[in-house]
């Protein structure tokens, strides 16, 4: 493992899935997914409903398990090892869609928690770390409120803080903004592009296309369970070949 | 100006006890009515529990035998030990209240260490060593009265708690084994009442156990009164763990926590925290249930009751003991559901 790690180079991959397929009882979810990230890439996954996307990304980081093929992230191979899949959620900073914060914690003890209790930090460090990620987010006044009295996406801003407390090298973001009342939107994706801005490698799964314009490397199209087709953003809204893919365009940029 | 202001007044009859009087007690014909009746009725009855505890009633009984009924048959040279329990208690009561209050996150800590060993320290001293000269052994055999409900009550809490949540999570796990065994119990304890289980754990311990060991009844009722109660503790806290979302368990797993830190940092807190009043219901009619234990011939406050109105000197008193009993059953339980409520507020069960 350690070997892999070192002979990465200044281009090296962050996120390999190699073949990687997946059922739940008979239904093919993932049918042999190829996906490769390189450091510091920002990569948009977009489909219809259904076809697999959020499977494909917690697959990476083993909150779905796959039945085939590899993932291998920064090195570390996804296998039945729990210490390497510690290893790997370690890397990995993740967003859920219904931002999923601790409503027993404060913003600022959901940042801190898992720095305390994985990297063990003294609590001290921990909290003074929480409040930079609440001030970089933009919510350095909101640290001692409960998630139940935050709005949505000042929610999604302490989630996106919490995962980054962690210090990931890989970000994955599940639709962040789709639970968000139309006015959030904004303040949350300007944390995001920030963030992508920065140079961190990540995959978003949205359909903010205006996002994926600003800041993606390469916009994905996901359909039944596979990347249908995949190009660099300027590229991507005019030269699409798929009749589906074009389907899909139409109906999100309509609407 | 001032014209409007007049008028925008409430009428003199919608504000103030009149008008609340008028709203709620007399608001329809037949709300007048029932308010007349019931007041009629509780009127009847104070002034006959009144009439009563004033004038008939002999508190004789209860003031020459306060003793026993608060201790038993404890060895009345011994009592001073009680006294020190009772109080640690208390102190330890309106230390953690402090704390709590004040919020002093880094005492809270030593506050529990506390409280543990104040526990242990007030088993020593009650039940005291053979042949130490300051606390000469007490038999545990003979606690009784007031404070073997007690000490039932404290030791069934106490223990089935820990015991409880542990069956919840049994029960919920994915080792086959375990899952079946907690299932096994939990529904095997809840399916008999808890009149059998005092029985069984007389008759049966002594099975388990070697012989060389004996377990006093006192000890034996102890021990089913917290399996009995865990069974029900399980099943509630079964109920708070139901009612958190996966999203939880996946956003601890994702940020690395393993799976024994997201259920202990995340999961269980805010399961118990939504059971605490189911939680604490089962504990009241727990210590209620103590006086379940005169069936197997101990002597709780009740059981003392009983035997000291059987005394030729004290017949006919059964009111004034009972009457006693009761309030003081009731004192106990108020105290009990006062504190868990004051528990929900600090915690902001319902809030968050
Ligand atoms: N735990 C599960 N058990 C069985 N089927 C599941 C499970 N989770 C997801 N599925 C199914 O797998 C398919 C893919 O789900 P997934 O959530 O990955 O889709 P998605 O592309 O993220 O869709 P959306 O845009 O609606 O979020 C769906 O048909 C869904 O019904
Ligand atoms: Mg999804």
């Amino acid at each position: 493992m350690e070997n892999e790690r070192s002979e990465a180079s200044e281009t090296r991959e962050m996120i390999i899935c190699r073949d990687v397929h997946k059922w739940f009882g008979d239904f093919h979810v993932l049918r042999g997914v190829n996906l490769t990230l390189t450091k510091g890439e920002v990569v948009v996954i977009c489909g219809p409903s259904g076809s697999g996307k959020s499977t494909l990304i917690r697959t990476i980081n083993r909150l779905e398990e796959h039945q085939k093929g590899d993932i291998i992230v920064d090195g570390i191979e996804l296998t039945h090892d729990i210490r390497n899949v510690h290893a790997i959620r370690k890397e990995i900073g993740m967003v859920f869609q219904h931002f999923n914060l601790f409503p027993h914690l404060t913003a600022l003890q959901n940042v801190t928690l898992a720095p305390v209790y994985v990297r063990r930090w003294s609590k001290d460090k921990a909290e003074e770390v929480a409040r930079q990620l609440l001030q970089r987010v933009g919510i350095p006044e909101q640290a001692d409120k409960f998630p139940g009295q935050l709005s949505g996406g000042q929610q999604q801003r302490v989630a996106i803080a919490r995962a980054l407390a962690m210090q990931p090298k890989i970000m994955f973001f599940d639709e962040p903004t789709s639970a968000l009342d139309p006015e959030m939107i904004k303040e949350v994706l300007d944390v995001m592009i920030e963030l992508a801005k920065g140079g961190m490698t990540m995959i978003v799964v949205t359909h903010e296309m205006g996002f994926a314009r600003e800041v993606s490397n390469r916009i994905i199209f996901f359909d039944e369970g596979d990347i249908v087709e995949e190009a660099p953003p300027d590229r991507f809204f005019t030269e699409c070949k798929e009749p589906r893919t074009m389907l899909f365009l139409s109906q999100i940029l309509t609407t | 100006m001032t014209v409007d202001v007049e008028v925008m007044k409430p009428p003199r009859t919608e504000v103030g006890a009149l008008g609340w009087l008028r709203k709620n007690l007399f608001g329809t014909w037949y709300d007048a009515l029932l308010t007349v009746g019931s007041v009629a009725f509780i009127c009847v009855v104070l002034y006959g529990v009144f009439n009563w505890a004033l004038n008939t009633a002999k508190w004789g009984v209860v003031t020459t035998n306060i003793k026993v009924f608060m201790v038993g048959r404890y060895p009345y040279s011994e009592v001073w030990r009680i006294w020190t329990s009772v109080g640690l208690f208390l102190v330890m009561a309106l230390v953690s209240l402090v704390v709590w209050k004040r919020n002093v996150t880094k005492a809270r800590r030593g506050v529990t260490i506390a409280w543990v060993i104040v526990l242990l320290l007030t088993i020593v001293l009650l039940k005291g060593f053979g042949d130490l000269p300051l606390i000469p052994s007490v038999p545990i055999n003979i606690w009784s009265g007031l404070m073997l409900t007690l000490a039932l009550g404290i030791v069934g809490i106490v223990a089935s708690f820990p015991m409880g949540v542990l069956l919840a999570l049994g029960r919920r796990s994915s080792l086959p084994v375990i899952k079946v065994f907690c299932t096994t119990y939990i529904e095997g304890i809840r399916g008999v009442p808890l009149i059998s289980v005092l029985f069984m754990s007389m008759l049966m311990i002594p099975l388990f156990l070697p012989p060389s060991i004996r377990l006093d009844n006192v000890l034996r009722a102890m021990v089913a009164m917290t399996l009995f109660s865990a069974a029900y503790v399980a099943e509630n806290v079964r109920g708070g763990l139901q009612a958190i979302p996966e999203g939880q368990y996946e956003a601890g797993r994702a940020v690395g926590l393993n799976e024994g830190l997201v259920m202990v940092l995340i999961v269980l807190p805010q399961a118990l925290r939504a059971m605490i009043p189911a939680i604490v219901g089962q504990f009241i009619s727990l210590y209620k249930d103590t006086s379940l234990v005169v069936i197997v011939g101990l002597l709780d406050i009740l059981g003392v009751a009983k035997a000291v109105t059987g005394q030729r000197e004290w017949i006919g008193t059964q009111k004034e003991v009972f009457a006693f009993a009761g309030v003081i059953f009731f004192v106990t339980c108020s105290a009990l559901s006062y504190a868990s409520r004051r528990l929900e507020k600090q915690l902001g069960v319902g809030e968050r």
